[in-house]
């Protein structure tokens, strides 16, 4: 294992389940025999707020916080968050990213504006972005709430990481009785 | 060994569980919070929510004269708060170990200052440990207890946001199950701070000071880091990690104990090295007690005081190069600021005082985004407790007709934590004036933990509520009153009729948070807006719900309120601000 450190950085809003899909990231990269760091800020950021999570792992991690433009993967739950965060970003690095829109208070309050064709925005800087209908697999899944797990179904194709370490993890994270919806969430994901 | 990935916070609890601590109290405080709710999962420690951070260290000095292990843990600003014992205390010394942790919050991410709690170590003469990541959080909370034991004092955990919320691998051991039977015990010339006893414990204390550093200077709590060429740093906690990640190559000295320095061991590192760095996050502390000891350091003229560091912070400081990732977009984005939930009940209360032209002198917990647009409606906002006392004081110095529009707020938890004393105050020195308490039976905005007012403890047991209007007049207030901030038009007559009166008066507005742990939230079929009925004046957008989406119309054609199916709880507020009666109650 060579010391080249791995970044992924989370971006969503705050209620999505950022959290709980970094923590099972973390929690499979562990059990795969990396050092691995986490860094996020709870707090104010619960109310609605834009929500980070900084993912490091390789053979030792010291910084717990990916260096701005060095994320090799953006995994998004929101499309401007995820736009917003673009600079994290190194130059061909993956993008993963939730086609959905979740309207900021400025926006609904009509002081200012959704940014119109995100999608098509990272594109232009990302061309192999992939972009995943999180919402639309969750339904399929039988929970709207799954969506994290369906992102991470997404990303999990993107990473060199046994499928059976993914799916004890789900198995130990994820409580009894969620358990079915989000292993059909993940197998969703990984094949969209 | 067992290996888990757990935040620092969890860590902190891992290491009390394996410290053999039997007590364990707190107050929450973002970044803090956790590690009492993580303690409370182990049954073996009786853990609790105290109402300020005063009273928790105090509770666990009151262990620790039982001979038993205690912990408690608080935000930077909290340890104001318990400053009082923790200071005394450091005279006395222990009877089982005593750890105060603090977590600063550098970047301000939730707190209204970045204030630095090594300066607490150096002020009470306790020795402060810093972990640099979670695996040292649950191993130095495991070694702070034996110093403190070892030492005769407490001792002080530094954690920041950075540890605190961030996880990485630690390795689990077991409790420790040796250590003596809490027992009662007489030693009144430690225990009982009168100035003859405090008199001998003063040099007691200092030659502590000296015997500590000398330990530090022993341990491998303190260690050198070989690198190559002629560069050393000087380092600790969060800062170590970023020191090793922009300058693999440098030589390293990272201290795991920050007070008292371990003066020797600088003293040889530095006679090594050409050039040495000190980099700390916030304040110069160490850098000037290297300075003083009249070593050539670089530190503050290089690196940043306000804010936190990052990789990319240091490397600009030292004039490193730094990566440059994907282009950012090319349009200003709209901002995501955190926002009070759909149908939290502060957004009533905040309307109506806004509309009445009051000025409001505010205090800290969820209501404070209440000073956000468009609710904008907080004028003053300075610590726990402050808005009442905020209010008498400024009550004092404006004329009658003025003074009507000074309005103290602040939520149940704060109310218990601080404010009785300031209501006390105002109400036993005569100062006419207006005090509404936000009762949302919850301590919101760390998280919803239980307080006096929730009914339950950190344990989960039941216990009997405090009565708020109770404690309102047996501390001399005559008019108390409870109402409901969903109701708009009645919470604007009770303002407007306390505000009036030349007397001190309380307003509680009571209603569950939506987010309250014990489903006491009411929670309705969403409303809907009908197309036709809206003229799109916007009056409904001036609470700022994050239900309300503004929608704009197409070319030449009026924007229009929609609200948010899955958001909306329907508490019905918005409804009672539309003349037009364009909001439609359930799936009519």
């Amino acid at each position: 294992m060579n010391n080249r450190i791995n970044n992924i950085y989370l971006a969503g809003v705050g209620g999505q389940g950022t959290l709980l899909a970094s923590e099972i990231l973390a929690e499979v990269l562990m059990t795969a025999g990396h050092d691995v760091k986490k860094s996020e800020i709870h707090g104010m950021s619960q109310r609605g707020g834009s929500v980070t999570s900084h993912v490091r792992y390789g053979k030792r991690v010291f910084s717990p916080l990916i260096p701005e433009g060095e994320a090799d993967v953006l995994f998004g739950f929101e499309l401007l968050e995820t736009y917003r965060y673009l600079p994290m970003l190194r130059p061909g690095g993956t993008v993963v990213v939730n086609d959905l829109k979740i309207i900021p208070a400025p926006v609904a309050m009509g002081a200012e504006r959704y940014p119109e064709t995100i999608p098509a925005k990272i594109r232009a800087v990302c061309p192999d972005a992939v972009i995943v209908d999180g919402m639309e697999l969750a339904q399929q899944a039988g929970n709207v709430r799954t969506v994290n797990t369906v992102l991470l179904g997404a990303l999990s194709l993107r990473m060199e990481l046994d499928h059976s370490l993914w799916l004890a993890a789900l198995n130990k994270m994820v409580p009894e009785k969620f358990l079915n919806e989000n292993l059909e969430a993940f197998r969703l994901g990984r094949e969209s | 060994m067992e290996r888990a990935i757990l935040s620092g916070n969890e860590a902190f609890a891992r290491g009390a569980f394996e410290a053999g601590v039997r007590v364990a109290s707190a107050y929450p405080g973002t970044p803090s919070t956790e590690i009492l709710e993580n303690i409370a999962n182990y049954p073996e420690i009786d853990s609790s929510w105290a109402p300020n951070e005063k009273v928790s260290l105090e509770v666990a000095i009151g262990a620790s004269f039982g001979g038993a292990r205690s912990m408690v843990a608080m935000k930077h600003v909290g340890v104001n708060v318990a400053a009082d014992p923790l200071l005394t205390m450091s005279y006395i010394g222990v009877g089982g170990g005593l750890v105060v942790v603090a977590a600063d919050d550098p970047e301000m991410h939730s707190s209204q200052n970045e204030q630095d709690s090594r300066h607490y170590a150096r002020l009470a003469k306790i020795p402060m440990l810093e972990p640099s990541d979670s695996d040292e959080a649950l191993a130095f909370t495991k070694l702070a207890f034996d110093l403190s034991e070892q030492f005769d004092t407490p001792v002080m955990l530094r954690s920041n946001t950075r540890i605190s919320h961030g996880k990485s691998i630690v390795n689990l051991g077991p409790r420790r199950t040796d250590l003596p039977a809490p027992a009662l015990q007489r030693n009144p010339g430690k225990f009982v701070m009168l100035p003859a006893n405090a008199r001998k414990r003063h040099p007691i204390v200092e030659q502590r000071l000296l015997d500590l550093e000398i330990w530090g200077c022993q341990q491998p709590i303190n260690r050198v880091e070989d690198g190559e060429g002629e560069l050393g740093v000087i380092t600790a906690g969060i800062s170590y990690q970023y020191a090793k990640e922009v300058l693999p190559k440098a030589h390293v000295l990272k201290l795991g104990m920050v007070f008292p320095l371990p003066k020797q061991m600088i003293r040889d590192f530095a006679a090594r090295c050409k050039t040495l760095y000190v980099i700390e996050e916030l304040d110069p502390f160490i850098e000037d007690q290297i300075r003083a000891m009249g070593i050539e350091v670089n530190g503050k003229e290089t690196f940043p005081i306000c804010g936190e560091f990052t990789p990319g912070r240091l490397a600009t400081a030292l004039g490193l190069p730094t990566s440059q990732g994907v282009a950012a977009a090319a349009e200003t984005l709209p901002n995501r600021p955190p926002n009070m939930c759909p149908g939290c009940s502060h957004r009533g209360a905040f309307y109506e005082l806004k509309r009445l032209g009051a000025y409001v002198t505010g205090d800290i917990g969820c209501y404070t985004l209440g000073a956000l647009p468009p609710l904008s409606a907080m004028d003053t906002c300075v610590c726990m407790g402050a808005g009442i006392s905020n209010a008498t004081g400024l009550s004092k110095v404006l004329t009658p007709e003025e003074r009507k529009k000074v309005v103290g707020v602040m939520g149940d938890s704060t109310f218990l934590h601080s404010g009785i004393t300031s209501l006390m105050d105002m109400a036993y020195n005569n100062t006419a004036g207006t005090v509404v308490i936000l009762d949302n039976r919850i301590t919101a905005m760390t998280g919803r933990q239980d307080n006096p007012t929730s009914g339950h403890t950190l344990a989960g047991i039941e216990s009997p509520p405090v009565d708020l209007e109770a404690i309102c007049r047996a501390v001399g207030v005559k008019h108390v009153r409870v109402e409901d901030p969903y109701d708009l038009a009645q919470t604007r007559k009770a303002l407007q009729e306390e505000m009036e009166r030349p007397e001190v008066s309380v307003v509680i507005f009571r209603r569950a948070c939506m987010l309250d742990r014990h489903s006491r939230a009411e929670r309705h079929a969403p409303l809907f807006v009908k197309a036709d009925s809206c003229v799109g004046c916007k009056a409904c957008l001036k609470i700022g719900c994050p239900a309300i989406e503004w929608q704009e119309g197409a070319a030449g054609e009026k924007g229009r309120a929609q609200i948010n199916q899955v958001l909306c709880v329907g508490c019905g507020v918005c409804k009672q601000l539309c003349k037009f009666d364009a909001f439609g109650d359930g799936h009519e």
